[in-house]
């Protein structure tokens, strides 16, 4: 397989860094491993909410995933995570249904940082402000 | 389809795939994504900024769903949130592992999760009676 014998030649990781494929590269990285993360934060709240089922004294208890300062910080990667994958998946439908928009995809791709940003900054500053005593 | 179309279809298995499961596939991503973009944004701003995640216990999540409203939100929550995740992981899957047996067995593996995860969490949604609960416990 062609594939095979390119990541033979070195560490993908290496070839993946020297590869400038700019905005296009940056937002589908970015839409996978937010993807897998944010999948990976369900799994775990999933079986959180599941214990519930054990009562209030063993819920409450496994809340400081939640409550605790670096429950916080990881919060903040969800954010981003839950909001990007979010902006991005909405400019991948309309790029799908609309083929006139594919040669500005660079500039879609601005757009959803533009979107994306400003929020999830706001966002962020509003997680993490417990942090310092507000 | 015409044979060099089909050429271009052939799975890691040699054989073209029948049906059009990747197809529907597809489609779920995208109707599941606009849906998802509204419910599971809002859940998680909701929780953090109407709620705020410091105030949230079990007595919360009770009176949350004393409302059998919230009970079908957050069902579908799970459903489209967990299949869209799930089916996406495949889709890496696919991208990342050549051997078929491998792919095949992790594969396996990704649905049992997938399965046992919406079970726990649609069985919890579901049966959630605080109640009886809290007054069985010590």
């Amino acid at each position: 397989m062609a594939t095979r014998t390119v990541y033979r030649r070195g560490s993908p990781i290496l070839e993946g860094l020297r590869y400038r494929g700019r905005e296009g590269m940056l937002a589908w990285l970015l839409h996978r491993t937010t993807g897998l993360g944010v999948l990976l934060f369900l799994a775990l709240h999933i079986v959180d909410i599941f214990t519930l089922g054990f009562g209030p004294g063993v819920f409450d208890e496994l809340l400081i995933i939640y409550h605790a300062w670096w429950g916080r910080i990881l919060t903040v990667f969800l954010l981003f995570g839950l909001l990007f994958h979010a902006v991005n998946g909405a400019r991948i439908i309309i790029q799908d249904f609309w083929p006139k928009t594919w040669p500005y995809e660079r500039t879609l791709i601005r757009i959803e940082a533009a979107i994306f940003l400003p929020v999830f900054l706001w966002g962020a500053y509003r997680f993490l402000l417990p942090l310092f005593g507000h | 389809m015409n044979s060099n179309l089909n050429r271009a279809f052939v799975n890691r298995r040699g054989r073209v795939p029948r049906g059009n499961l990747e197809l529907y596939s597809w489609i779920f991503m995208r109707i599941s994504g606009v849906i998802l973009l509204g419910i599971a944004v809002f859940h998680l701003f909701y929780m953090h900024f109407v709620i705020g995640v410091d105030n949230i216990d079990f007595m919360v999540v009770a009176e949350r769903w004393a409302n059998p409203l919230w009970r079908v939100f957050d069902f579908f929550l799970l459903l489209f949130a967990l299949t869209h995740g799930m089916n996406g992981f495949r889709y890496v899957l696919n991208d990342y592992l050549h051997s078929p047996g491998f792919l095949v067995a992790t594969k396996a593996v990704v649905f049992v999760a997938y399965v046992l995860l919406l079970g726990i969490g649609a069985f919890i949604i579901f049966t959630f009676t605080p109640e009886t609960l809290t007054t069985a416990l010590p």
